[in-house]
């Protein structure tokens, strides 16, 4: 069964429509990739997708067992955190927010849990460092490792690779491509198509409507990747 | 100096105002760590101008100060977190909009109820003689609740102040939490403010917070070095204004700039000592 399932959703940005038409759904262990230029309404539906985002019409189904507070999200930086005082570890900590109901400290299941997750992610020897000394490369590994915590199932990570510079986005698609093999649905939004498209099993396009939804193979073959990529393939 | 505690702590107005402003110090720097981090600092200085003008309303219309005070500083509190939230106000212009005009109605019912200044004086700058049997109860009740809360919702408080948009997705409810910090810091604020001074009652949420971020560098440590830091300067502040005939608000807020001074130079002496052996490596 699916782990979410859109049909005919169609969303709106301070009431001014950016989106419709939307049918697409995410299978367990598949890799979806969202494209599309700025403004063609990828941020507004990760926001649907965490509901966080009234939906104007059409329905969003979360199947398999997902509950809606159980995506481990990464937004996109904002750089409000930059000198924000909190140690890794409290950080990745705050992902398990979503199973400690209301007691006020993280239980052993939950400490256990934050432990694996910064050893999986090579950060075990700096939980104890300040997120605001660390490079860009590292908090986004921190934010990633916190999502992990608040997810067993599905990542959904908003232009994971921003502001990073290329020998460290391809460290981050690396570790995005390892959880994938390790199981985990990933859905990433990302106008920089090239290097996902090797990792990617499914392409959602978008230009206020959906252009194209289906599998890689048949993306690069489809027009709409023609006009997209058109440019890149030739260059 | 012994017997200047022991002969200054015989009267008992300066016992309460220690009571008092030892316990509002505690909550303004508990929740001053999250104003400051989320960028509310100017609420709790808007909240006070606020206060301001509804204390002098209240005194010109012969009514209980904080029977008016508090419902309306609250109100006001839940005004400002919705104007900063929102994106098309100007939410800083908005804030200032308010305090001054609240400001200047506390002012013009204060010339025409009494026409004295020493009021107004004293309600800008504080006096340590305004602390009546009745405060030092509240302030008790309300440090419980402030730390009762605090300690039980610790977790959410900094998942809420280091990430909203995290913190919603993974199903906190993050109004209902910024509604609780605007609640408490308004009575904070309410309940300290004819001591310190309704100008300078912000100091006590902006101080010790942004003082023990210049050092610590875990959320842990400056929740509680803003703490034990802020009780520390209202004691000193305290003390130098018995010492000197000085304000106490004044004296505080003194201790505070000292306090920051300090915790500022250490750590550019720990960012040279730290620099210094990758040098000569």
């Amino acid at each position: 069964m699916a782990l979410i399932t859109c049909e005919n959703v169609s969303l709106s940005y301070e009431s001014v429509p950016v989106l419709s038409g939307l049918s697409f759904c995410v299978n367990p262990g598949d890799y979806l990739c969202i494209v599309g230029e700025n403004g063609s309404g990828k941020s507004t539906l990760v926001k649907a997708l965490l509901s966080l985002k009234h939906i104007a019409g059409g329905s969003i189904r979360f199947g398999d067992g997902l509950r809606k507070n159980e995506i481990g999200y990464l937004p996109q930086q904002t750089g409000a955190q930059q000198d924000f005082p909190a140690s890794v570890q409290e950080v990745v900590q705050s992902g398990c927010i979503n199973q400690i109901g209301l007691r006020p400290f993280y239980p052993a299941a939950q400490r256990l849990r934050v432990q694996q997750n910064l050893k999986r992610l090579g950060l075990w020897d700096l939980r104890k460092r300040s997120f605001r000394q660390l490079s860009g490369g590292q908090q986004q590994r921190v934010l990633l490792a916190r999502a992990l915590c608040a997810t067993s199932k599905l990542l959904l990570l908003d232009e994971p690779a921003a502001g990073l510079d290329p020998k460290i986005t391809q460290e981050m698609y690396a570790f995005v491509r390892g959880l994938n093999q390790e199981g985990i649905t990933i859905i990433m939004v990302s106008h920089d198509i090239q290097s996902v498209l090797a990792d990617a099993s499914h392409i959602l396009h978008l230009q206020h409507r959906p252009l194209f939804f289906g599998k890689t193979e048949e993306y690069v073959k489809s027009d709409a990747a023609k006009r997209f990529l058109g440019g890149a393939f030739h260059a | 100096m012994l017997n200047v505690l022991i002969q200054m702590f015989s009267y008992p107005f300066l016992l309460r105002a220690m009571i008092v402003g030892v316990l509002v110090s505690l909550c303004a720097s508990l929740l001053g760590v999250s104003l400051v981090l989320k960028r509310y600092s100017m609420i709790g200085d808007g909240l006070s101008h606020v206060g301001f003008g509804a204390l002098a309303v209240a005194t010109a219309v012969h009514a209980a100060p904080l029977a008016v005070a508090i419902p309306v500083v609250v109100a006001a509190a839940f005004l400002l977190l919705r104007l900063s939230e929102s994106s098309k106000v100007k939410g800083d212009a908005a804030i200032a909009l308010i305090s001054t005009g609240a400001l200047a109605i506390g002012v013009m019912a204060i010339s025409f109820s009494t026409g004295a200044n020493m009021d107004v004086y004293n309600y800008m700058f504080g006096s340590i003689l305004a602390m009546s049997q009745g405060d030092v109860r509240l302030s008790i009740a309300l440090s419980a609740v402030v730390l009762v809360l605090y300690m039980l919702f610790y977790p959410k408080i900094f998942a809420v102040t280091f990430d909203e948009t995290f913190s919603l997705a993974t199903g906190v409810r993050v109004g209902w939490y910024n509604v609780l910090i605007a609640l408490l810091t308004a009575l904070t604020i309410v309940l300290g403010m004819r001591l310190m001074g309704s100008l300078l009652i912000s100091s006590l949420v902006i101080f010790p917070a942004l003082t023990s971020m210049r050092v610590f560098q875990s959320f842990r440590c400056v929740v509680i070095s803003s703490a034990c830091l802020s009780i520390v300067c209202f004691l000193i502040g305290l003390l130098l204004s018995y010492a000197w005939s000085t304000p106490a608000g004044a004296s505080v807020v003194c201790a505070n700039i000292a306090a920051y001074l300090l915790f500022w130079a250490f750590s550019l002496v720990r960012q040279r000592l730290r620099r210094k052996p990758m040098e000569n490596a």
